[in-house]
């Protein structure tokens, strides 16, 4: 078994979710356009990863092999509906900007693949930190490109002015492309720093 | 003059220890090898046996396209002028409307070659490759692309983004999947939307526009107009934009100054005149069958007057906007295009198709070259793979044939 720091640290860099397995891309693209969602939706999915994994690596003994998925599909969708109506509950602006892409964690394959991949396998203690670890490691790359997006977009961060007014804004920025260019430069900036590379 | 010559060269010869392996300057070695085969002639010949003996190496190949390019440079600058003065409304002689478009499209020109100069040199000390010629010809495309009044700062983060994205993150020269110039031009295109399309502004001056043909095109269709009467009230005849004096990018407006870049392309081999008439074919048929579209359409139950944009005759797409320069100069470009001859044909033909779609039938781009050269980048690949599959199959098909004949 992995040690324990291994677990939570290796998603962070070597083994990122985004930036390495190419994985959650989608809601990368649809959430960082500013800080705010992007910091509730890392928030949102860190709390169904860690969670969707505990309860998982739990159950692994008394789920039927060929039933698997669906067992897995119902915990996941319960905690996400969870998550969908605390915030609607709490923070009803942020959920209504997020819209529907708080529903569509459900489908988000880093939930599905790290109860598949690593829950079904492995004691409750370290699915937890596996969720944490992968749920971080995703939030470090949803704010560094909602930061950048935010920034050169609007001139802004938090919402707040920060460059100032003769600032042009960058349309680019704005639309989802310019996620895809953000994140494209940051696996550039990573592999260039850890030497990784993924040849076919 | 061969005396300074020579004294020039072994100055040079004197020094190239230091830049060598283990001398003292190692690491600025690309930039002396820049300065060696651009203006010099480098001691180094090809000694091997299996190399293709050649005059024309990519710096020739290269320096075809910056010479191709001189019409549309020269036109381009004499249209700023003119566009500059018709819109501050003086009446001027030649020589001071060259000089004044001189004014303002050099400086974009060298801003585009000093910036992009700048990472070129950067990548090429970092990576330790050599400075590639390449960049002669992204670096004057890009400033072509551009309105006039672009400002020099956009130019700067444009080129940066074409040869930083475009190329480098790619490996550089020969491994780009995009035209490096017009990843450059897209990018300004979404991010300073306003400053690039729509009302180009001819003249920076007193807030003085003119809108281009195509935007103006779209906007009489919208209202229904007949397109070429309205175009003709404002001055813009076929004849008037086949010259090119019309508001624009800078090298685009001019069909004639095109066409003979495109002469010297053909003619010289260096440009796919496949590409070129796939292009113009494609463009010409789409053209036509937009003229068969309904000029009325049922909506909501009721008859509805379409846009008149459509009726507008084929051979106007050819000078209005820049279709002819991007498939002349855009997208023979040999890295990013096609590479088999059928391929070639396919790719030329689905760019003006594709253009033609997006000026007619997407209100929102008024100019859709730039998105189908792009978009066609990227299919590339994908069209030789299933040109050269389809090749191996006919070849299987007829190798089984002969067996059987003779046996």
């Amino acid at each position: 078994m992995p040690a324990i720091n291994k677990i939570v640290l290796d998603p962070l860099s070597d083994n990122n979710p985004i930036t390495v397995q190419m994985l959650g891309i989608c809601s990368a693209l649809a959430v960082t356009a500013q800080l705010p969602t992007a910091f509730t939706m890392s928030i949102a999915v860190t709390l169904v990863l860690c969670g969707s994994n505990t309860i998982i690596s739990l159950l692994r003994n008394v789920i039927p092999p060929k039933i698997r998925m669906i067992v897995q599909m119902v915990v996941i969708a319960s905690l996400v509906i969870l998550v969908d109506q605390c915030l609607k509950a709490f923070a009803y602006e942020i959920s209504k900007q997020l819209s529907v892409f708080v529903g569509l964690i459900i489908t988000n394959c880093i939930v599905m693949g790290r109860a598949e991949a690593f829950a079904m396998a492995n004691p409750p203690k370290e699915s937890f930190l596996d969720g944490l670890g992968n749920g971080l490691g995703y939030s470090a790359i949803l704010i560094i490109v909602a930061f950048v997006r935010e920034l050169l977009g609007a001139g802004s961060l938090f919402g707040k002015q920060v460059l100032p007014d003769s600032y042009p804004g960058n349309g680019l920025m704005v639309i989802a492309p310019g996620a895809f260019v953000i994140i494209g430069l940051l696996i550039w900036l990573q592999r260039s720093i850890t030497k990784k590379y993924e040849e076919a | 003059m061969k005396d300074i010559k020579k004294l020039i060269e072994e100055k040079h010869d004197s020094v190239r220890s230091l830049f060598e392996k283990g001398g003292k300057f190692e690491k600025w070695y690309p930039l002396f090898e820049a300065q060696d085969t651009f203006a010099l002639t480098p001691p180094d010949t090809t000694k091997g046996m299996t190399h293709v003996r050649d005059a024309v190496d990519l710096k020739r190949v290269m320096f075809t396209v910056v010479v191709a390019l001189i019409p549309c440079l020269l036109w381009g600058m004499f249209n700023a002028g003119s566009q500059y003065y018709h819109y501050s409304g003086i009446e001027t002689n030649l020589f001071a409307t060259l000089f004044r478009g001189a004014w303002i499209v050099m400086p974009i020109v060298l801003v585009s070659y000093i910036v992009g100069g700048i990472w070129e040199v950067a990548f090429a000390v970092i990576r330790k490759h050599e400075i590639n010629e390449g960049f002669l010809v992204t670096g004057l495309l890009f400033p072509l692309t551009l309105p006039p009044t672009i400002a020099l700062w956009q130019v700067a983060v444009g080129i940066s983004f074409g040869v930083v994205v475009g190329k480098e993150v790619f490996g550089g020269t020969g491994f780009n999947i995009l035209n490096p110039a017009l990843t450059a031009r897209a990018y300004l295109f979404f991010a300073h939307a306003k400053d690039m399309t729509g009302e180009v502004w001819a003249a920076a001056k007193d807030g003085a526009t003119g809108a281009t043909p195509l935007g103006l095109g779209a906007s009489f269709g919208g209202e229904g107009l007949n397109v070429t009467d309205a175009l003709a009230d404002r001055g813009f005849t076929f004849g008037s934009m086949l010259w090119g004096l019309e508001p624009g990018s800078i090298g685009e407006t001019s069909a004639i100054a095109v066409v003979i870049g495109a002469a010297i392309l053909i003619i010289s081999g260096v440009g796919s005149w496949r590409i070129m008439a796939g292009g113009c074919a494609g463009l010409a048929a789409a053209g036509v069958l937009m003229n068969l579209l309904p000029s009325e359409v049922m909506f909501e139950g009721e008859m509805v007057k379409a846009t008149t944009w459509t009726n507008v005759p084929f051979f106007y797409h050819f000078v209005m906007g820049s279709f002819l320069f991007g498939i002349v100069f855009m997208a023979t470009d040999p890295v990013s295009a096609a590479a088999t001859n059928t391929g070639k044909w396919i790719y030329g033909v689905l760019i003006g198709v594709v253009t033609v779609l997006v000026r007619v039938l997407n209100p929102g781009f008024p100019e859709g070259v730039m998105l189908a050269i792009l978009f066609m980048n990227v299919m590339a690949p994908m069209i030789d793979y299933y040109v050269v599959q389809a090749h191996i199959k006919n070849r299987n098909a007829n190798l089984r044939k002969f067996t059987y004949a003779k046996g």
